[in-house]
């Protein structure tokens, strides 16, 4: 284990940030935090990064404690490196000097050939000496990378390092950050709040609510094994219909019994409610089952429906394109389910974070 | 094609009015100036001669020395503060944020009387030491240049202090994280990162700083230290050549513009946007550094506040001569005249820097530098400069009333208006203002400026809605900085006010300059406490968070409370 | 209000005082700029008022400036009466044409010759002197004699003086260059630099607390600084010495007024600068500042009398104003600062 964070808690005055946040990291390993706004994402990674003393609990590095109750070590020892949400770099130095400040080690003219080296790796070559306000956010967010790499930490950490840039560089960025951190071999833990720069970078992705760990799985996994109600309703899209467990891998919703295997542990006999995705939902003109359509997302090659089932209860649907409805047209819907995800009704947890910071 | 509002907004005039604004506003100096360097070349020979030979020398020699001196004691002082006022944490690190601009409202000439008179051979600490280790027993004399490097340190370094505290606040915390995440040291992420990126910062207040030393003449004269002031008053009123004056002013002049272009040349291409709105953690100091931070902030506070103070204090109580109600009436007029000065200038300041922003040409910096140099030049130099146009002006209105009415049924004088004491305030003291206003407008990114008329808001509007509300801590700074420099001013406001407008500061003069430093004491106690209020009032509204930008309340000054639910 | 209307609203406030109309000075009206300090002139003012009913409205400062404001007011000027200290202030006032003469048998029998312009100008109301003070512990009072005996090597280390820049001191110099030359008083003027104790003081009380701490043992000021202290510390032990009285006598300065030629109200002005060499007026001045009354009939302040009679240097006093500039220059060469 590289990274290893346990029973963190972090309170700032009576507000407590982290509750007995844990979490392991091997080398190598691409991870990510993923979370709303304003859940202590930035706090664990300010916590690793030394910034803040930990209140109790551990953060052990290579099996080295760094940070513990009344003990943490100065940040400038760790030998961790951060690429920040708005890359800070310096205004006074340019591209290659701001990379170069990374290193500590060797002489001026070798410390500036090896920034360059790693500009180069970046895709940025050609910009070596120029100032930060020259470059754009991309290139910006590229120079920040090569600082924070050059060094070869053995930690990187990354604090929503696309949230600046428009969403088509995002995707790219995302793709090449992560060949660029598994080029080298880095280790990184990146925060963020987006699920599809989480996906398109990490390995391992950890959901946080509420200062604690909800999950740490792959992508995968979260999708589609979410492990609590919040994960299920922060990953993806979906919507929780009420159904009924009737015998074990049997649940019978409004819109008839699925049958598949049932992902938690509910006792038949109990109150559900019933993860469904939009692809659980199957637009087929021959089915007996209607429901009005309320809204639509046109997608390219899908449309979003959401449909109104008699009952009141909605649903998505991802739906092929060329099946073009009109609002308030009834059609008809499947389910198709190969494992089904309830969770008891009873059950209060996944209360949602605000979505903005409390001013 | 049109689209509502975008006609509007094309016929506007591009404002390549920005020279054209940026030289208007330099008038009330520009005026003056060029009245005083016609006189160059009316060369008063004898005088001149004399001067050059005699006088310049040593005074050239004595001046840079001083201004050096000052330049590097308000740096090291100033920024060392700020640095840890802004940045780290230490107990009374909340008081001594706003105690240590305490000393600003201390006239310099009073803190160069307080100096001598506890330093010198005669003072109570060199008659304590020959009491105790024997008549060989002293220090180096304080009237010395390092005592005036000393005084006018200890008076000056609040306006590095505020302007860099100002720029360590919205970064200097940050930078030192990030720093110290790329491996630095602390100390070394200052000295490699804070302290770069606060340069202009820095920079700027060290430059009001040296001005203020050029134009300064009563500390000077308490520590008989000949610099180019004294010797332009020598030439004025000793040698009775205001022609020689003015020629030395035009001199004084010539250098600070080459100062400042040299200056403003050597940072042309680095821009200091921010580097952003991360959110950071004041670091704390703890143990011995945390002792030596306070030890260091209540050194500064008590020798350049707290002994002024007291002695002062001394002085009122054991010459109490009637605290009437004309102190009254001369607090009130001291008051209105620096709130009006300080209002004005801060305007002014910001339509200057929106000029030179919007035209990045060299003609509107040009501008914006004439404008501000007032404040390197004497205080009676501006004000004579700027008295003669009036006084034309007046007699061309007078002749045209005469005309009108009769012979001098009214009279028209001018130079004894609000008018003509306001514009040379203005004149002397756009500088102070304006600085921290650009470093501020610096800041904001231009394409807010771009938005904001795309929304169809001419430049009035932009500076109106977008900057003003932006830059409200460099504004607050500014009309600190002039409030209390104008509270102090003596000779401007002495040949230009209106009939009777006395002031505390020319209450103080007139009892100095007879050496009763006793008397003077009541008038500069009720200066120094009158000028305290708005300083603190407006720090304290600073530090609450008030005064700052938009973009910069977003980012929490400390965590507790972003995070408090 | 938004901070910015605010702000709008503070600016034009401050332009909308320009345009009051500016009050004609009333007949029974005097106004006065001075150059003496308030506490020194609101008795006399107080005092004239009450008895006449004049109204006296006064502004005060500094000398050169408010020179520099006479001259540039012109014909507009508010002032009537220009009170200032030093000769040569008042020279200067008459030189560039702001006073204009004044016919007055009663000032011209009041104040000595030497102490008012030849051309009735000015007139000098309050005299002081600027003579020597020592530490009798240190000084015999028989080493003293006359300004030009303080450049003897024996008192190498021992002199203190005030800056050059003082007026006061260029009076002095002036009046020597006067009666000695140039070369002999720049001669002079150059020991006492090469006898000096320490760098020249700002201020003549400075002077005396540097002899009475020791660090030198004779110095020159003016006799009402010497008052001043004495009146605080009732046992001070420093002397006044009367310098050359066995040769031109005590170098003797005024304070004192003239008329401005654009008076708007030239004979209230007149009126007042004749009761101020008055004999009441002339007490007052005697007693407020430890000055000597510039009419020779008026006793001075009993405490003012103790320090003993002298003789007074009889060169007219204008010649400071004259001779400053040379005077200046000639310090500025002897390297006195």
């Amino acid at each position: 284990m590289l990274l290893e964070l346990e029973q963190l808690h972090l309170a700032y005055g009576r507000t407590e940030v982290l509750k007995g946040l844990t979490l392991h990291l091997t080398r190598g390993q691409i991870g990510c935090l993923l979370g709303p706004s304003g859940c202590g994402k930035t706090t664990v990674l300010r916590a690793i990064a030394g910034f803040e003393p930990v209140d109790a609990g551990e953060v052990r590095i290579d099996n080295r404690v760094f940070s513990k109750a009344g003990r943490t070590v100065p940040p400038e020892a760790r030998d961790i490196r951060i690429v920040f949400q708005d890359y800070a770099l310096f205004p006074h130095l340019d591209a290659r000097d701001n990379v170069a400040f990374g290193l500590r080690e060797g002489r001026r003219r070798e410390r500036r050939a090896r920034a360059e080296e790693m500009l180069a790796a970046v895709g940025l070559a050609e910009a070596v000496r120029a100032q930060p306000h020259e470059l754009s956010g991309g290139q910006q967010q590229r120079v920040a990378l090569a600082r924070a790499l050059v060094a070869r930490p053995r930690l990187i950490l990354l604090d929503e390092p696309f949230s600046n840039l428009d969403v088509e560089l995002r995707e790219r960025l995302g793709i090449e950050v992560r060949a660029v951190l598994k080029e080298f071999g880095a280790t990184a833990l990146m925060v963020t709040h987006d699920q599809h720069e989480a996906f398109a970078v990490a390995d391992e992705v950890g959901v946080m609510n509420q200062g604690t760990l909800q999950q740490w799985d792959r992508p995968y996994n979260l999708y589609h094994r979410p492990a609590n109600r919040f994960v299920a309703d922060f990953v993806g899209q979906g919507v929780l219909i009420p159904g009924h467990v009737s015998a074990p891998g049997k649940v019978n919703i409004e819109l008839g019994r699925l049958e598949g295997r049932l992902i938690t542990d509910v006792e038949p006999g109990t109150d559900v409610d019933v993860l469904l995705r939009p692809d659980d939902v199957i637009h087929d003109d021959d089915s007996e089952m209607t429901a009005e359509v309320r809204y639509k997302v046109f997608r390219g090659a899908e449309i979003l429906y959401t449909l109104r089932l008699d009952s009141g209860n909605r649903v998505l649907a991802l739906v092929p394109s060329h099946h073009d409805h009109r609002i308030g047209e009834q059609i008809g819907i499947r389910l198709d389910t190969e494992h089904i995800v309830a969770f008891p009704r009873a059950t209060a947890e996944g209360a949602w974070c605000p979505t903005e910071p409390p001013a | 094609m049109t689209w509502p509002g975008g006609s509007r907004w094309l016929k506007r005039p591009r404002l390549s009015a920005g020279p054209l604004v940026a030289w208007l506003i330099a008038l009330p100096v520009l005026l003056p100036l060029l009245i005083v360097s016609a006189s160059l070349f009316a060369a008063e020979t004898e005088v001149w001669t004399h001067l050059r030979s005699h006088v310049l020398p040593e005074v050239i020699v004595n001046t840079l020395w001083l201004v050096a001196g000052v330049a590097v004691g308000t740096a090291l002082i100033g920024t060392a503060l700020a640095w840890l006022v802004a940045a780290c944490d230490f107990p009374g690190q909340r008081f001594f944020s706003w105690a240590l601009l305490l000393p600003m409202a201390v006239p310099a000439y009073v803190m160069a009387f307080v100096l001598i008179g506890q330093l010198e051979y005669a003072g109570p600490v060199q008659s304590w030491m020959r009491a105790v280790w024997g008549e060989d027993a002293g220090l180096p004399p304080i009237r010395s240049r390092l005592g005036v490097i000393l005084a006018l340190t200890l008076v000056l370094y609040p306006y590095v202090y505020l302007i860099a505290r100002n720029a360590f606040a919205t970064q200097g915390a940050r930078a030192l994280e990030v720093a110290r995440s790329l491996g630095l040291r602390p100390a070394a992420g200052f000295f490699r990162v804070a302290l770069p990126m606060a340069r202009p910062w820095i920079i700027g207040g060290v430059m009001l700083a040296m001005m203020e030393t050029l134009a300064d003449f009563g500390t000077v004269a308490a520590f008989n230290y000949e610099t180019f002031t004294t010797a332009i008053y020598k030439a004025w009123y000793d040698l009775q050549s205001i022609e020689a004056a003015m020629q030395l002013s035009s001199l004084l002049v010539v250098v600070v513009l080459v100062i400042l272009v040299l200056e403003q040349l050597s940072r042309q291409r680095t821009r200091y946007t921010a580097t952003g709105a991360g959110q950071a953690r004041r670091f704390r100091l703890r143990g011995g550094k945390a002792l030596a931070a306070v030890a260091f902030c209540m050194l500064v506070l008590t020798v350049a506040f707290l002994i002024p103070a007291l002695q002062l204090l001394f002085w009122s109580v054991a010459h109490f001569d009637g605290l009437d109600a004309r102190y009254l009436g001369l607090a009130g007029r001291s008051l209105s005249l620096s709130a009006m000065a300080a209002a004005l200038a801060i305007m002014i300041a910001l339509v200057l820097a929106y000029a030179v922003r919007r035209s990045p040409g060299l003609l509107a910096g040009l501008g914006a530098r004439v404008a501000t140099v007032g404040y390197a030049v004497p205080g009676p130099v501006l004000a004579v400069g700027l008295m003669l146009p009036l006084v034309w002006l007046s007699g061309v209105l007078q002749g045209g009333a005469d005309w009108l009415l009769g012979e001098d049924r009214i009279i028209i004088a001018l130079q004894g208006t609000l008018l003509g004491l306001v514009a040379a305030y203005i004149g002397r003291f756009l500088a102070v203002a304006y600085n921290p206003v650009n470093a501020n407008l610096l800041r904001v990114s231009s394409t807010l400026d771009d938005a904001a008329r795309g929304m169809g808001l001419g430049p009035l509007g932009v500076i109106a809605r977008v900057h003003f509300p932006l830059v409200r801590g460099g504004l607050i700074t500014g009309a600190i900085l002039v409030f209390v420099d104008v509270m102090k001013e003596m000779p401007i406001t002495l040949m230009l006010r209106p009939f009777g407008w006395e002031t505390l500061a020319l209450r103080i003069y007139e009892m100095t300059a007879e050496g009763q430093w006793e008397r003077a004491a009541l008038p500069a106690l009720t200066l120094v406490l009158v000028g305290l209020v708005p300083v603190i009032l407006l720090t304290r509204r600073l530090d609450d968070g008030g005064g700052q930008s938009a973009s910069e309340k977003r980012r929490p000054a400390n965590l507790e409370s972003a995070h408090a639910a | 209000m938004s901070p910015f209307k605010s702000c709008l609203a503070a600016s034009l406030l401050a332009t909308l005082f320009v345009w009051l109309p500016v009050a004609e000075a009333a007949n029974d009206e005097v106004v006065v700029y001075s150059a003496r300090q308030e506490h020194l002139i609101k008795p006399l003012f107080d005092l004239y008022e009450e008895k006449t009913g004049t109204r006296i409205r006064y502004t005060t400062g500094d000398a050169g400036q408010l020179l520099q404001r006479i001259q540039g007011e012109g014909r507009r000027t508010r002032a009537d009466l220009l009170l200032t200290v030093d000769a040569g202030n008042l020279w200067q006032a008459a030189e560039r044409g702001l006073l204009k003469a004044v016919d007055s048998p009663a000032l011209r029998e009041r104040v000595p010759e030497h102490l008012r312009d030849p051309e009735d100008q000015w007139f000098g109301l309050s005299l002081r002197v600027r003579t020597m003070v020592y530490h009798p512990d240190r000084v015999e009072e028989g080493e003293l004699g006359s300004y030009a005996d303080l450049a003897d090597e024996r008192w190498e280390g021992r002199l203190c003086l005030r800056s050059s820049r003082k007026v006061y001191n260029q009076s002095l110099v002036a009046i020597m260059i006067e009666e000695k030359g140039e070369e002999r008083s720049e001669e002079i003027v150059r020991s006492w630099v090469d006898n000096l104790a320490t760098d020249p003081f700002s201020s003549d009380t400075q002077v005396m607390e540097a002899i009475l701490a020791g660090q030198c043992d004779v110095g020159l000021v003016n006799s009402y600084y010497y008052g001043r202290l004495q009146a605080r510390e009732p046992d001070l032990p420093l002397r006044l010495h009367w310098a050359d009285q066995d040769g031109a006598g005590v170098h003797v300065n005024i304070s004192g007024g003239g008329v401005t030629r654009h008076a708007g109200n030239p004979e209230g002005a007149q009126a007042l600068l004749e009761w101020l060499s008055s004999e009441e007026a002339q007490r007052l001045f005697g007693s407020m500042n430890f000055e000597y009354p510039a009419n020779p009939e008026v006793p001075p302040d009993p405490q003012v009398a103790l320090w003993g009679e002298f003789r007074q240097n009889p060169v007219n006093v204008r010649h400071a104003g004259e001779r400053q500039r040379q005077a200046v220059m000639l310090m500025d060469r002897a390297g006195y600062r």
